[in-house]
Parts: C-alpha cells; sequence; structure tokens
C-alpha cells in the first residue's frame, strides 16, 4: 500500500529544474521530558546528487536533524514535532520508517550499534530479508553492495573482528542494500584513525561521484571533506546559521560555532592579516589547491 | 617516573596486546601515544594504574611495581579518564560524582568539598552541578571525567582518546587544560590520533603498532617522517604537507602553526 502511495506522489524539483530530495519546512523538535527545542525554525531544501556537511558545536542539533531525516523522528523519539520534513517527496511523518529507510539511509557513529550478525554478507543481507524480498535479489544487491564499497574480500569474516573502518564500510554497505537515494552520516569517522578515517572519506565521494548518491555528513574532521562538498550547513542552538558554497561559509567568522576550518584555510587568513597583495583569487580548500593557485601566479 | 621494562600483556582471547614495550617517562612531561586502531595505546595507559598488569616484564610508577599493590592505592598517583567516559559514572548527579573517589581517599569532608568546588569551577560544570551525569552531551560528560580525576590531583595523569567527538572549541580548551596542569607539574600521558590536535600541543610522540613502540621523539622529526606514519595509518598534519609543497618557493618543511607559515610565505614571496 505505501510502495503505491509513494509511487502516486509527485516529486517537487527546485526553481533550476533539479530535483529537490530532501525538504524541510519550518522543522522544530522537542524531545519528550526535556524543556527546550533541539533543533527550532529548520528550513534546508537539498537536490538530489548534493554532498553536503552539517558541522557546529556538540550538542548543536546536527544528530537530531538526520533523526528527522530518516523518520527516527517522530516515529522511534517522542516529543513535540514542528513543521514537515519532505523525503523525496514524502512526508516523513505520513511514512513508516521500515519505507523511508529506502529512501534515506543512516550510518552512525559506532558502527558496533548497526551490525550484529555472524558474517558480512549476513549482516548486510538481514534488513532485505526483513523486506521480504526474493532470494535472488537479496543476492544480487548483498553483492552489489560489496563492490561498491570494495569489501568482498570481507564477505565471510564476523563484523566483530574487523578493524573500525571496515566495521564502518559494512555498516555502510548494509544501508546502500536499501538501494537509498540519500545517505546520512552522523560523524561516521570519529574513532578512526587518520588514514581510515581519509579511506572512508573517500569511499562516500566516490558514491557521490560515480553513483550520484545525495550526501549529508555531519563531521568535526572537514579537511579531506571539505574540497568535495556542494554545501556546507553550520549549526547553532538548534538552527541553522548558515547554508551555502563552503568557500561562501569559510568567508565567514565561523570557529566560534566549533567549525574546525581545514589549517590551509587558516593560513590564508594569517596572511591576509599581515598584508599585501595575495595569490589567490578565492580560498584555496586544500593542499593541491594553495599550491595550483600560487604557482598559476608566480608562473 | 614511569617505566616499563620489557613488558608483554596477552589478553584471555589470544591477542598480544603490548609485546616487549620498553619505556620511560620522566615527571613532569607531556608524551602522546599514537598509532592506529589496535595498536595497543589503550592497553598501555591500562597498566598504567595497574588496571592491567604485565603477563611479563614489569611497570614501575615511582619505583612502585604495579604487580604488587592495589589499583586504589596507585589511583592516588595516577589517574586516568577513559575514551568512554559512561563507563566512569555511577552517582546521581555531577557533585556527588566527583566527590566520591575524594571521599574513598578517606580526605575530610571540608577538604571534598572545597576539591569538587575547584574540579567544577576549573572544567566550567558550575550550571549543571545538581544534573545526573548521564543527562550531559558527550562533550560534558568528557569534562566531567576530567573533573573527577582532577579533583584527587594526581600526579599522573592520562587522557585516552580526549578529542574523540569533541569540537574545536572544546579542543581548545581542554589543549589550555593540559597545558596549565603540565605547568603545574603534572605528567600528562595522552592517547590520540587526532594529528592536528597533536601538532598544536607539540608534545613528545611514542609511536606504536602492533603492540610495539616503533618510534619515539618530538613531534616536529615524527611529523616529518612520513613513511613511518603512514606504516602506523597516521597522516601528516596538514601544514607539514603544504610546508613540504612549499619547498619551490624556499619554504623549510616543519612543524609551523598557520601564523608561522603564513609569515614565512609572505616573506619568501616579497624577495
Amino acid at each position: 500500500m505505501f510502495r503505491d502511495f509513494i509511487r502516486k506522489t509527485r516529486l517537487p524539483s527546485g526553481v533550476d529544474g533539479d530535483l529537490r530530495i530532501i525538504e524541510v519546512k519550518d522543522l522544530g523538535f522537542k524531545y519528550a521530558g526535556t524543556d527546550f527545542y533541539a533543533i527550532k525554525e529548520v528550513n534546508l531544501e537539498i537536490n538530489e546528487g548534493e554532498f553536503v556537511i552539517l558541522a557546529g558545536k556538540s550538542g548543536c542539533g546536527k544528530t537530531t536533524l538526520l533523526r528527522c531525516l530518516n523518520g527516527l523522528i517522530p516515529h522511534f523519539y517522542e516529543g513535540e514535532f514542528e513543521g514537515r520534513v519532505l523525503i523525496d517527496g514524502v512526508d516523513t511523518r505520513d511514512c513508516p520508517p521500515y519505507i523511508l529507510s529506502q529512501k534515506a539511509g543512516m550510518v552512525f557513529q559506532n558502527p558496533d550499534n548497526q551490525l550484529f550478525a555472524l558474517s558480512v554478507e549476513a549482516d548486510i543481507a538481514f534488513p532485505l530479508e526483513n523486506l521480504g524480498l526474493p532470494r535472488e535479489e537479496i543476492r544480487d544487491r548483498v553483492e552489489w553492495a560489496l563492490k561498491l564499497l570494495k569489501i568482498e574480500e570481507l564477505r565471510s569474516r564476523s563484523p566483530f573482528e574487523l578493524s573500525a573502518g571496515q566495521k564502518q564500510k559494512v555498516a555502510i554497505a548494509s544501508v546502500l542494500a536499501m538501494r537509498p537515494k540519500i545517505l546520512l552520516l552522523d560523524e561516521p569517522t570519529s574513532s578512526l584513525d587518520p588514514i581510515s578515517a581519509k579511506n572512508l572519506i573517500d569511499a562516500i565521494i566516490e558514491l557521490n561521484r560515480k553513483h550520484r548518491l545525495t550526501i549529508l555528513i555531519s563531521e568535526h574532521r572537514l579537511t579531506h571533506l571539505i574540497p568535495h562538498a556542494d554545501k556546507l550547513a553550520i549549526m547553532d542552538k538548534g538552527k541553522i546559521l548558515y547554508f551555502d558554497e563552503p568557500r561562501k561559509v569559510l568567508k565567514e567568522d565561523v570557529l566560534m560555532y566549533g567549525v574546525s576550518i581545514p589549517r590551509v584555510v587558516e593560513v590564508v587568513r594569517e596572511m591576509r592579516k599581515i598584508g599585501g597583495c595575495l595569490p589567490f583569487r578565492e580560498v584555496p580548500l586544500s593542499v593541491d589547491e594553495f599550491i595550483r593557485d600560487l604557482r598559476g601566479v608566480l608562473r | 617516573m614511569i617505566r616499563f621494562e620489557s613488558v608483554e600483556y596477552i589478553y584471555p582471547n589470544g591477542v598480544k596486546a603490548l609485546d616487549g614495550i620498553d619505556l620511560e617517562i620522566g615527571d613532569g612531561e607531556i608524551v602522546t601515544i599514537m598509532g592506529e586502531n589496535g595498536a595497543g595505546k589503550t592497553t598501555l595507559i591500562k597498566h598504567l594504574n595497574g588496571l592491567l598488569k604485565p603477563v611479563k616484564g614489569k611497570v614501575l610508577i615511582d619505583g612502585i611495581d604495579t604487580r604488587k599493590v592495589t589499583v586504589a592505592s596507585l589511583s592516588k598517583k595516577v589517574g586516568i579518564v577513559f575514551q568512554n567516559p559512561d563507563d566512569m559514572f555511577f552517582s546521581e548527579n555531577i557533585w556527588e560524582e566527583i566527590a566520591f573517589a575524594l571521599r574513598n581517599f578517606g580526605y575530610d569532608e571540608e577538604v571534598v568539598k572545597r576539591r569538587v568546588e575547584n574540579a567544577i569551577n576549573f572544567m566550567d560544570l558550575a550550571s549543571y552541578v545538581d544534573k545526573s551525569p548521564f543527562t550531559l552531551s558527550g562533550g560534558e560528560k568528557k569534562r566531567l571525567a576530567l573533573a573527577i580525576v582532577l579533583a584527587w590531583s594526581p600526579d599522573i595523569i592520562a587522557l585516552d582518546e580526549p578529542t574523540i567527538g569533541q569540537d574545536i572549541l572544546q579542543k581548545e580548551k581542554l589543549l589550555q587544560v593540559i597545558k596549565l596542569l603540565n605547568s603545574q607539574g603534572k605528567t600528562i600521558i595522552i592517547s590520540s590520533h587526532d594529528v592536528e590536535f597533536i601538532a598544536d600541543l607539540k608534545p613528545r610522540i611514542i609511536l606504536m603498532k602492533r603492540g610495539k613502540v616503533i618510534a619515539d621523539g618530538n613531534a616536529e622529526e615524527i611529523f616529518l617522517n612520513e613513511e613511518l606514519l603512514k606504516s602506523c595509518n597516521l597522516l601528516p598534519p596538514q601544514l607539514i604537507t603544504l610546508s613540504r609543497e612549499l619547498e619551490f618557493i624556499g619554504v623549510r618543511p616543519r612543524l609551523y602553526s598557520p601564523r608561522e607559515l603564513a609569515a614565512e610565505i609572505m616573506t619568501r614571496l616579497q624577495r
């Protein structure tokens, strides 16, 4: 019944003809038993295929916002819900989480919360079996997800003997096997060592670039993410303060909102303070951009 | 003074987490233990107060062999702040949580009161005193965990992955607290793979891999050794990479602060 309902729903489009896949209107949420809004007056529009970073201090409402996008709020967390959230044209209040999870899949900070089966394959297959999909289809999707994350060789391993970075990839694969159009990630690299974190970020970037998956990721470590992001959203006290291309947002003084800007951007700011002619037209977001611009001017 | 002499530790499931560790950490040093997930960092930290005892070799804290004393008696000298602070909490409110250890150590109620208040003020927890530790956010829990340890003022303070899940403002505060404690003569031991945080702190770095110490040196020396870092799943801080790429304008690869590197680049460009 719900599937028919979803098919019938007309998808809204953005002014430029891009498909608007996430639309949040005047969203507010107050958890039951608390006396303040965890998020308030949130408005957000994200087009299909966009790569969006969500940043801000701990406790600013990032996780609550993500929970609203995959329906955990209001379906699992009780509280006062205001405004509306449309995911792929569907109002999250009218759609059960098992349908929403096929539209917007969520990966959490700690992959141990998401993995429980005896093998990686079984873990990825589990939600598909729950959907009652035919055996063939399940096998194809597990294969596809393993390949997408380049973890085919882990298929028969127990999730619990994997490294933290591998576990996180398995968690992403099991979410992607549901074939969502949107991948929501809540600080997925926070417990990973730097190279494992970079590998995971590279895999996520490839999902966006090659497979046009819409990505919304909350993170504290922005260095490797920012050069690839289409938009950067900065939250503070439950509200979205900035939502624009990262280069534009980083012109503002975002440090006070707990956002750690890449060190190259800090260097450019310090160069500006010293004064004189700077070799950059736009703020470089990575070491590569910094060197490319500098060489361009010196040539 | 902390001494590890050929320390081996094997977990009950057979995993050898420490494999022949020889180490000496002097009073008042700041030391960071770095290495990939599973390198043995947390296991090493748990040896500092005798929570884990070596299977072979020994750990000496100010000359005391950790195998011969209780965790409780060592805890007066060594305070550990764990990665997941939830493991430490059980009291009804923050005040009681901080007071618990002090009472256990047998301090007078007056001393307990003074020390709890100091720790609360030091870690900016005054507005939370009546709250349950379990209702705090992740960052606040970390601050409370540190406050608990600070209250009994051990000479050696070990922090296991203190920056995980912390935003940049909390990290800056943590950096100040570490420097302040160190200026009071405390020995600080931090396990972390947050290279940017460590780059700001510039401590002595001990690099671990598969239960062994594979390098021990100052921050700049370790961070400039790209091959070594790579073998431990670490990346150099971004400004080391940038300074290396800037050699074509005459910049020497070093562990610069953003301000230092900016000044260096501007000087080179003006020439």
